[in-house]
């Protein structure tokens, strides 16, 4: 019975997926896209299910299907693994999946591709549950590279426009090297452990006889491995281009479940992680320097998409600085709010975009908030939660991730707060420049402002309620998600007691927030300034604006050599290559037709030649003796 | 009575004999345009090699020599009659036995 609601929950999206892959074209759009939301609504429900019933028996939920490689003394089943973790992450997969799903028969309801979108987005979900459920690594890997290939196909969803069908590529090559990262620690702990079974490899490490080089190494590729696909210095240039595909997608894919696939799998291997230490350091330190970075560059995007994607970056970094501290609890609770508020952020960008027709430039917005009002406020709650407003979701748990940092290191805990305040200055910098003053657009677009049909404006809602009450799943009284996660954790984290010094910790936190958004409001209401345009940007800033020039500076290190190898492997070696080739062809061809001569059908020139062969070896053989 | 005719004929006789038939049969072989002729050029060194074997098995007092020469006469006989029969049906093909029709045998 558990095994088919078990079975029910992973497959139900990938049905949705089918039918909608196959027969989407023929039924009408409502249909196409009440059948995606229905199929993820089941697997959230069964996620529920599995939900309570672990809370009332404390007992994880696992079950192998079948045997699926067996090589030599190397074993391993196909299974499946409900536990805390794991489900945890179901639930606001399907959930904001189904919110997300929802949303997007209103927002994508013009597109002709509708049926084809849901699909994908059906299959992004499957591959995400099977991410999340397996109980091995490789299992984890087949979903890892399925939201992979899904969040390609939904980049260049609109693969008519070049640049999107670039990003789209650019994405799945970025995450390719991640991938190859994640291979390789997979391969290393195969050949320490012969298995990749959570719990064996657990026990194995446990035992502690294993080489602590290999180990650590196996650690940093894993993390390589997560650092592509959760969008980490280097490798987290993908992330903003990536919102070239719909905004649905972005707030999906791209903000609330699968770059957090890095951080579940770091928790999920926490007690390897815990034994390495330099790798936690490498972590933190990589962590706490992409959420600066990050925060950095989002201070002066212009398109509402880019900010958010930057800001994603940047929190993802803080996650990353929490889990590299041992602060799994930490981390996992930061993504469970930054998925709630983060996506009603991209949703409300979305609305935005959707009721301006297609403008995601916010030098061309603003004073959208009194044709907006649900939108608004619902960006505003969101707001003011990844800014740290007490007593928002974002406020708990960024502070907490502050606080652990405090204790652990100053430097990182100056640098996130920094990261931290900047947070707070760009995303009010934006709700100003969109909701706020006069509108800039053309007076085409003025006459057609409206509020987003139902459909948007629900999910909204809902994510906005969880925005706000969401950091009561661990406050700091209760930590009920520190208790939760437990089982799956081998270092306990201490819940802290709150002290004179986390007071203090929390009202900095909070001041710093309000710094960053008064000192936004002074610039963009009080003296209404709006941007410049491209062209007058200069200095620090212009530096700032193009991203630092990481992408130049790659494609200058990276895609340039490539290019001028691949021409030279194609101008020269290749035409060279060919003339060899074609050189034994030409030799044998020449051989032949000189040697053809030799038989033209004189028997009496054969006769001469027989004889005189015969004549040869007589002679040799009388020279040889 | 044998060491006798070898007394009366030295075995070199029997050489230089076969030797100049051998070369006869290769002349003729190489020469002749007429494809009987060149068959009996080959018989010429078939029987001129014979003709050494029996020689050599009674210098060496030895029957292996005559033996052999059973073994090559049967097989000449073989070979002639099929390469008679080949020839017959050239004859009636070509309306020649001249070697040099024939190549248009040729691949």
């Amino acid at each position: 019975m558990e095994t088919n609601l078990a079975l029910l929950l992973l497959l139900s999206p990938f049905v949705g997926f089918l039918f909608n892959i196959f027969f989407g074209k023929k039924v009408s759009k409502g249909i196409s896209g009440a059948i995606g939301t229905l199929t993820v609504v089941v697997s959230f429900l069964l996620s529920i299910c599995f939900f309570a019933q672990l809370n009332q028996n404390g007992k994880p939920f696992e079950i192998s299907l079948f045997d699926w490689i067996q090589v030599s003394n190397f074993k391993l089943d196909f299974g499946i693994l409900l536990d805390q973790l794991s489900l945890l992450w179901l639930l606001f997969v399907t959930g904001i999946g189904s919110l997300i799903h929802l949303y997007s028969i209103s927002y994508m309801h013009d597109d002709e591709n509708m049926h084809k979108f849901f699909a994908y987005l059906n299959l992004f979900v499957f591959f995400m549950i099977t991410l999340v459920v397996g109980n091995n690594l490789l299992v984890m890997f087949i979903g890892w590279e399925g939201v992979g290939l899904c969040s390609y196909l939904l980049i260049g969803f609109w693969y008519k426009n070049q640049p999107y069908n670039d990003a789209a590529k650019k994405a799945f090559i970025m995450n390719r090297i991640g991938d190859l990262g994640f291979l390789i620690g997979m391969f290393i702990i195969a050949a320490l452990f012969s298995t990749l079974n959570y719990a064996e490899i657990k026990s194995a490490v446990a035992s502690g006889d294993a080489n602590p080089a290999l180990l650590g190494l196996a650690a940093l590729c894993l993390f390589i491995g997560a650092c592509g696909k959760s969008a980490q210095l280097p490798l987290y240039t993908w992330l903003p281009d990536a919102m070239a595909g719909p905004t649905p997608v972005s707030a999906l894919i791209h903000a609330a479940t699968m770059v957090t696939a890095g951080i579940f799998m770091v928790t999920r291997m926490n007690f390897l992680f815990d034994l390495t230490p330099d790798v936690q350091n490498i972590i933190a330190i990589v962590g706490a320097i992409t959420a600066l970075v990050a925060a950095s560059i989002g201070l002066l995007q212009n398109d509402i998409k880019k900010v958010l994607a930057y800001s994603t970056v940047s929190q993802l970094g803080l996650m990353f600085l929490a889990l590299g501290l041992g602060a799994y609890t930490v981390a996992v609770f930061h993504v469970i709010t930054h998925a709630f508020f983060k996506a009603c952020l991209f949703l409300g960008s979305g609305s935005v975009i959707h009721g301006l027709h297609g403008e995601q430039d916010m030098r061309k917005m603003g004073g959208l908030r009194k044709a907006m009002p649900i939108t608004f406020w619902t960006m505003m709650i969101s707001t003011l939660a990844i800014a740290g407003i007490f007593p928002f979701a974002g406020f708990w748990s960024k502070d907490e991730i502050l606080m652990v940092a405090f204790g652990h290191n100053k430097a990182l805990w100056i640098v996130a707060s920094i990261a931290s305040i900047m947070t707070a200055f760009y995303m009010f910098r934006l709700m100003y420049l969109t909701f706020f003053r006069e509108f800039r657009g053309t007076e085409e677009q003025k006459q057609h402002l409206h509020e987003s049909p139902k459909l948007i404006t629900i999910p909204l809602i809902i994510l906005a309620v969880l925005a706000v009450i969401g950091g009561a799943i661990n406050l700091p009284g209760s930590m009920w998600l520190n208790h939760f996660l437990e089982p799956v954790l081998v270092a306990k984290h201490e819940a802290h007691h709150l002290g004179t010094q986390e007071f203090v910790l929390m009202g900095i936190a909070l001041v710093g927030a309000i710094v960053g958004i008064v000192w936004a409001n002074a610039k963009y209401i009080k003296q209404g300034f709006v941007p410049k345009e491209d062209a007058e940007i200069v200095g620090f800033s212009k530096t700032i604006y193009n991203k630092y020039y990481v992408d130049e500076f790659y494609t200058f290190l990276i895609v340039k050599p490539l290019n001028g190898l691949s021409n030279f492997f194609r101008t020269t070696l290749e035409p060279a290559l060919g003339k060899v080739v074609y050189g034994f062809g030409t030799v044998a061809n020449g051989i032949g037709s000189q040697g053809k001569k030799l038989q033209n059908g004189n028997i009496g020139l054969y006769l001469f030649v027989f004889v005189l062969g015969i004549c040869a070896i007589i002679t040799y053989l009388f020279i040889a003796q | 009575m044998i060491e006798n005719i070898l007394n009366i004929i030295g075995i070199e006789n029997y050489i230089f004999l076969t030797v100049l038939l051998f070369c006869i049969g290769v002349f003729g072989v190489l020469y002749r345009r007429n494809a009987i002729i060149v068959f009996m050029s080959i018989e010429i060194m078939l029987n001129a090699v014979n003709l050494l074997f029996v020689a050599f098995s009674t210098y060496h007092q030895d029957a292996e020599g005559q033996v052999f020469v059973f073994f090559s006469m049967a097989v000449a006989a073989a070979e002639v009659a099929v390469g008679l029969a080949i020839l017959v049906s050239v004859f009636r093909n070509l309306g020649s036995i001249d070697i040099d029709n024939l190549k248009n045998l040729k691949g």
